[in-house]
């Protein structure tokens, strides 16, 4: 197909968390002359809490923000046949697809195909058999009754059917999230999935844009060192990508923000551990060899990753219930406040003891002091003010109160001058991981339809 | 001469894990990070917060090296008790090591 080879595919970045800003997936989706935006929104514990939401409400369980996003670019994607992928579906998928109808419907729009990608929801799958949890020296049966959710990590393969099948909208709950933007490209460019050094290239892609703003100057700047233009208005980034997978890292024209070779090699690297074995449902991807170059302004162009055949076991994230913590701060200003400071670490050590708390893994430290790098690190002199922190991680919810409560009563019965108490209480929904064989998820694709 | 001044740096989160990239900011001062931030220094630099191994990989033709910090992070992200439970400050403090006089012409 010769004008294959000259097609360019551009693929926006709409979001790279849950709680991501939404005006760049605007502009992006404005002036970005976009065929796919990729919002990615799924950390590693959203499932978990989002089924708690879902089973307190079974038409909740999505992205909180769905709605929101799809308001501010549906119109614009429709306008400009720009499909949108995203994981927003979290728990609930098929609710999240009726939700952005719901959203088409009150926009006045006459048609949308909203396609929704279920089958990482593993929990029934777990009935009958044990696993070893990973970076743990248990198995699974040592959380007992709670676990909350169990999600696998897909691969780009039913996201591809559902683009094949028409979809304008495509809603996953757990899929890898270079997955997301590695679909499209399969499903543009006609990529065999056996082709693992195209495979490692739009993993490569997908990792370098999943999280936004993370190549275009945010997570960057550090005056004088690093100035970043223009951060306030930060754009999203886009990927103008070719048949033979190399693509130009760029952002619109007019946003604030840059990419550069810096900004991608912090990217490449981020929350990658071997830089040749990088785990993937779809390809063991390797990025040893990738080359960044600064082909213009704004402009990067990455080549050179490569893959293995995938790995046999997909690797699934099991939500569950880790008890509670307790968590108070007070702070401490003017002349000795770091003594005071102190001082109020230490009786509260002691209250919580003498209270039978001392056995609980806890932290007692001084915000503007030791609290982030501990005492090693924290040299220098003395601050103009402090804020003692102290939390603590119990298996109720009425001793973490506890523990909130003997910081807040420092007021009255602490060191002199102790100002803006505050605490918290909250479960902890903590995740772990297995590794699942991949004949035991089954994955499936709908379209629904105005 | 503080790391600061030829290189940048980013974390992130896997799990318990944290991983630190230290990157040239000019190719000519690589030789002098990769010999001087090794796995047993940046180990040593973090010793109230790593209680596991470091690791290392290097990247030549990125100018760049990638550490992969065990037991890192208080349990992981979800459990975790620390005011930064995803490690994000662990990039800056990497960058206030002293390297010596800068060696590159």
């Amino acid at each position: 197909m010769a004008n294959q080879s000259k097609k360019i595919v551009r693929i926006g970045a709409g979001a790279g968390y849950s709680g991501d800003r939404i005006a760049p997936a605007v502009e992006l989706a404005e002036k970005g002359q976009l065929d796919y935006l990729v919002f990615e929104c799924l950390a590693e514990r959203t499932i978990a809490l989002a089924q708690l939401e879902r089973s307190k409400n079974p038409s909740l369980g999505f992205d909180p923000l769905l709605q929101d996003r799809m308001r501010a670019v549906l119109p614009l994607c429709v306008a400009q046949h720009i499909k949108i992928i995203t994981n927003m579906g979290a728990a609930n998928p098929q609710a999240a697809a009726q939700a952005v109808l719901a959203v088409a419907r009150e926009l006045g729009l006459s048609q949308l195909k909203v396609a929704m990608v279920q089958g990482d929801d593993v929990l029934p799958q777990l009935a009958g058999h044990d696993f070893a949890l990973m970076e743990h020296e248990a198995t699974l049966s040592s959380l007992g009754d709670r676990v909350i959710s169990a999600n696998a990590y897909l691969g780009a393969e039913p996201l591809v059917r559902a683009l094949e099948m028409g979809a304008d909208v495509v809603i996953t709950g757990r899929v890898a999230d270079p997955a997301l933007f590695l679909a499209p490209l399969v499903h543009e460019f006609g990529w065999s999935f056996e082709d693992w050094q195209r495979m490692g290239q739009g993993i490569v892609i997908g990792h370098l844009l999943e999280c936004a703003a993370q190549i275009t100057g945010g997570y960057f700047a550090d005056p004088g060192y690093r100035d970043v233009p223009d951060l306030a208005r930060l754009g999203f980034p886009l990927a103008e990508v070719s048949a033979d997978g190399s693509a130009v890292i760029t952002k619109v024209e007019g946003s604030g923000g840059c990419v550069t070779t810096a900004t991608c090699t912090e990217q490449l690297l981020y929350e990658i551990e071997n830089p040749s074995q990088y785990l993937q449902p779809d390809v063991v991807a390797d990025f040893s060899k990738v080359t960044l170059t600064q082909v213009g302004p704004d402009r990067v162009q990455v080549q050179g990753a490569t893959g293995q055949p995938k790995p046999d076991a997909l690797k699934v994230t099991v939500g569950y219930r880790d008890g509670f913590i307790g968590e108070g701060q007070i702070s401490y200003a003017g002349p000795g406040a770091k003594a005071r400071g102190q001082l109020a670490l230490d009786v509260l050590r002691h209250r919580l003891n003498a209270a039978g708390m001392g056995s609980f893994e806890s932290r007692y430290e001084l915000l503007g002091v030791n609290a982030i790098h501990g005492d090693t690190l924290s040299q220098g002199p003395a601050p103009y003010e402090v804020r003692v922190r102290v939390a603590m991680r119990v298996p109720t919810r009425q001793l973490a109160e506890q523990v909130a409560n003997e910081v807040e009563a420092l007021y009255l019965n602490g060191p002199a001058g102790g100002g803006g108490a505050t605490k918290s209480v909250r479960e902890v929904i903590a995740a772990a991981s297995i590794l699942m064989p991949r004949d035991c998820v089954q994955t499936s694709v709908s379209i629904l339809e105005m | 001469m503080l790391l600061r001044e030829i290189a940048h740096s980013r974390t992130g989160d896997k799990g318990n894990r944290s991983t630190l990239s230290v990157i040239a900011y000019d190719m000519k001062d690589f030789a002098q990070i990769e010999r001087c931030v090794t796995a047993e220094r940046v180990k040593a630099h973090y010793q109230d917060m790593v209680h596991g191994p470091v690791e290392r990989y290097v990247v030549p033709h990125l100018g760049a090296l990638n550490f992969v910090l065990h037991d890192a992070l208080g349990g992981g992200v979800t459990r975790s008790l620390a005011l930064d439970a995803h490690g994000k400050c662990l990039s800056s403090a990497i960058l206030s090591i002293d390297i010596g006089p800068r060696e590159a012409a």
